[in-house]
């Protein structure tokens, strides 16, 4: 068996790249589902871990919480919210959003817990008052892990976001469902390369944001 | 000034790290609060800019009592210098440095003017300043330090064992440079230290804190030397107190001698010239009049001095500036006993014997009080 | 009541069947994930070129999603148990060698050349030394990677119905009875609790030198940074 001859027949079929079923409109969708889920996962853990990350308090709650929060089979809870609301898009979101927040909240927390605390200190004797504090001085620091926390969600759902597909919509999850019940093992095959090529931009897409994002001040004391 | 009046803090587990403490805090000088660890000598700075509340008692800042005011407004209004500086490793040292300035609404520009003025005053090379703190030392981060704190012209200044985490050496020309701002910028200064030599040398007044909040004695260095409240400040102080306290003494007084010296290229008539009825020794000198070393007349070729074969002259002291611990120290390092005293320049200004120098300080004990800043 | 955790017939198990089936899904995999996990990472610590490309290949791994990996293994071993087993190792293995080799490099060096000092040889410093200070790291691992088992084995069911309590799901869709998928849903998420809750007792168990608590002096070992409850 041959997983390159595979992938070879999925890229070189010239109708793969064109209409409602090509390889670009399915990873325009994929990439619509994957970061819709992340801003909104972001936009929930990223306030709280903050939050809690700088005042100290809520650790145990949060810990207890992203637990809870990774439990949820992911799959399950697809099904279980297509049965409830139907089809759309907002069944999809619910599990992925589900699966993401878990590690943006947890290492956001972690992140901002393992800021030095003398410069803390200093900021808060020279009257800068919390908020500033927060985006002045521990968030510049926190930078570097809060962003590893992002990617590993930002992978997570572009991984996970194939089950879109489970429940009638688009994506690259299309070919592998497809594939399955087609026995057509060629699209499922060029459907994870495609999905696993997605999640290497996702790591260079990263990887240039942290070079943007991060002062050299942080970067090269890590 | 700042006035501690009855001040106490107390924790919700019972521990009392300040009891009932009252001081107050003269203007443009340093106040160093001293003491073993749990003394409370920290938690009394914090409670000044807030940090940490008083749980009784107040204090008030030119009549003013902090707690009414809004607190950023009085920490903006005061500079504050930590151990390991807590420096913005994310931010440039110009930016760190402008950091209050920009906070209290100056313009870029304008701040970081300040901050490279800044910058050559506490001695760091402008060249430092779009660099990180990670890519400096641990002395030039703590001056980063110190002008952060000073870049907004604050009238009060805490630091708390500012230079504890510096090598002797860097801490000593930290000291040195502290003490130089002052005399140019005449700050009100709270220093925290738990080394009692860094106090003496720093202080015009010193507070010696004991374990337990409780304060033992408030005075000038010269006069905790001198004058120990209790066996536990005394004990503190540790030993050689009075041979420490002579660094407060002046040198002045001392009646140098100026004719048993001669220069190198002396005759032999110009050495039975200079040698001295009492004087066993002659202190031979360089052509510039520098100090070579000490010989017995007797044993002097000449026109042509042997320079391997004089004795040590010990270490110089600043005539006229320097204490009389260093005119004692000359002398007892020397194997002649002499102490050599010279001028800015290095060159001989005259020589004195141990027991001038402790005639020196036997009158100037029984004189009026010593100066209340340490001379050398 | 009893009536709530029937299950059709065509399943051929009862629920504790089904709850038994589920967790030897998941855990086996996880524990042969460990098993081959540990001397790849103790390459990874004595040969740090080794650790950036595994990483790199590890990360790729991770992205592909379960059912294609189900789905190329068909092949190989049929619709059965094995097929769903290999990829949930495969991933538990991504997530174990960064947290032990994070965990095994976090023991400080001081302690390291105390034990060199004490004539430790290699292998014992890395059983008596190393490991045990990154128990906590690799529970971590540990964690992450049974939940996120758990959670993928339910995936399962889209291969001939090896999914254990994913079954459920296709059951409940096809006879229109959603109990059936609030059972498959809930009963999965409260095993997931169950076994993390008994990993952090054995956590406390094998780490007595650890203060309690949360409040962290320094920076606990990171999370492992690829961590998923479901693709």
């Amino acid at each position: 068996m041959n997983v390159l001859h595979y992938i070879n027949l999925f890229f070189s079929d010239n109708t793969h790249w064109h209409g409602y079923d090509g390889i670009p409109t399915r990873l325009r969708e994929h990439v619509q589902y994957s970061l819709i889920a992340l801003a909104v996962a972001a936009a929930i853990g990223l306030p709280i871990g903050l939050l809690t990350g700088h005042t100290g308090r809520g650790g145990n709650t949060l810990s207890l919480i992203a637990t809870a929060a990774r439990a949820l089979p992911s799959f399950g809870l697809l099904v279980l919210m297509f049965v409830l609301i139907g089809f759309g898009l907002v069944p999809v979101m619910i599990p992925l959003v589900v699966l993401a927040v878990p590690p943006i909240l947890v290492t956001t927390y972690e992140a901002m817990r393992s800021v030095d605390p003398s410069p803390v200190d200093a900021a808060r004797g020279m009257g800068m008052n919390e908020t500033n504090i927060l985006f002045q001085v521990e968030l510049p620091v926190a930078l570097p892990l809060i962003l590893s926390g992002l990617r590993s969600a930002a992978i997570q759902i572009v991984s996970t976001a194939t089950i879109a597909a489970y429940v009638s919509l688009g994506g690259l999850g299309r070919y592998i469902i497809d594939g399955l019940y087609q026995r057509n093992y060629e699209k499922v095959v060029g459907g994870a390369t495609l999905v696993a090529g997605m999640a290497l931009v996702t790591l260079a897409l990263f990887w240039g944001i942290a070079r943007l994002a991060v002062s050299p001040g942080v970067r090269r004391s890590n | 000034m700042i006035r501690i009046d009855s001040v106490t803090k107390r924790y919700p587990d019972g521990t009392v790290a300040v009891d009932r403490l009252s001081l107050d805090i003269p203007d443009r000088s340093i106040t160093v609060l001293v003491g073993p660890s749990g003394c409370g000598k920290t938690t009394t700075l914090r409670m000044i800019n807030r940090m940490v509340d008083l749980s009784e008692g107040t204090i008030s800042l030119d009549g003013a009592d902090i707690t009414k005011q809004p607190v950023n407004t009085l920490r903006r209004s005061m500079g504050y210098v930590i151990q390991n500086a807590g420096l913005f490793q994310h931010r440039t040292i110009v930016d760190n440095i402008a950091t209050v300035p920009r906070m209290l609404g100056w313009g870029k520009e304008k701040a970081r003017a300040r901050a490279t003025e800044l910058m050559e005053r506490v001695g760091l090379d402008a060249s430092l300043a779009k660099r990180y703190p990670y890519q400096l030392s641990g002395g030039q981060q703590q001056r980063v330090g110190v002008a952060r704190a000073l870049a907004a012209d604050p009238p009060v200044l805490l630091m708390d064992e500012p230079f504890s985490a510096v090598d002797p050496v860097v801490r000593k020309g930290l000291q040195d440079e502290l003490l130089r701002l002052q005399e140019e910028l005449g700050k009100t200064i709270v220093f925290v230290t738990h080394d009692i030599d860094e106090a003496i040398k720093l202080g015009t007044m010193v507070a010696v804190l004991r374990t337990g909040g409780k304060l033992a004695q408030f005075a000038p260095p010269a006069e905790l030397l001198s004058d120990p409240a209790d066996a536990f400040v005394e004990d503190f102080l540790g030993a050689d107190r009075g041979i420490r306290r002579l660094s407060f003494f002046s040198s002045a007084g001392l009646d140098l001698k100026t004719s048993p010296i001669v220069a190198v290229d002396s005759t032999a008539e110009q050495i039975a010239e200079r040698t001295t009825p009492g004087v066993p020794y002659l202190l031979v000198t360089d052509l510039d009049g520098r100090p070579l070393g000490w010989s017995e007349p007797g044993a002097l070729t000449a026109g042509a001095v042997d320079t391997a074969r004089l004795l040590a002259y010990g270490r110089p002291f600043a005539a006229g500036k320097d204490s009389l611990r260093a005119a004692l120290d000359g002398s007892v390092l020397s194997p002649t006993g002499w102490a050599v005293g010279v001028d800015d320049t290095g060159r001989v200004v005259g020589v004195v014997s141990q027991q001038a120098v402790g005639e020196a300080i036997r009158s100037a004990h029984a004189a009026v009080r010593p100066d209340t800043k340490a001379v050398g | 009541m009893n009536d709530w955790f029937r299950i059709p017939s065509d399943l051929q198990n009862s629920y504790f069947g089904l709850i038994g089936l589920h967790l030897r899904e998941a855990v086996i995999p996880v524990l042969v994930g460990l098993v081959i996990a540990l001397p790849i990472a103790q390459l990874c610590v004595r040969l740090r070129w080794l650790y950036p490309p595994v990483l790199w290949v590890t990360t790729v791994l991770y992205a592909i999603p379960s059912l294609a990996f189900f789905v190329v293994l068909i092949d190989y071993t049929g619709q059965t148990e094995t097929t769903v087993m290999i990829p949930l190792g495969v991933y538990s293995l991504v997530v174990f060698v960064p947290a032990i080799v994070d965990g095994v490099r976090s023991v400080p060096q001081e302690t390291l050349d105390a034990a060199t000092a004490m004539g430790l040889g290699p292998v014992r410093r890395y059983l008596q030394v190393q490991l045990p200070i990154a128990v906590p790291a690799i529970i971590a691992g540990l964690r992450v990677a049974t939940v996120s088992s758990i959670s993928l084995v339910s995936v399962g069911m889209l291969i001939g119905n090896q999914g254990a309590l994913g079954n459920l799901l296709n059951d409940g869709q096809v006879y229109h009875q959603p109990r059936l998928i609030w059972l498959s849903v809930i009963t999965t998420a409260v095993l997931a609790i169950a076994v993390d809750a008994v990993l952090v007792a054995v956590r406390l168990l094998l780490t007595p030198w650890m203060p309690r608590g949360t409040r962290k002096a320094r920076p606990a070992p990171a999370e492992p940074a690829t961590e998923d409850a479901a693709r």
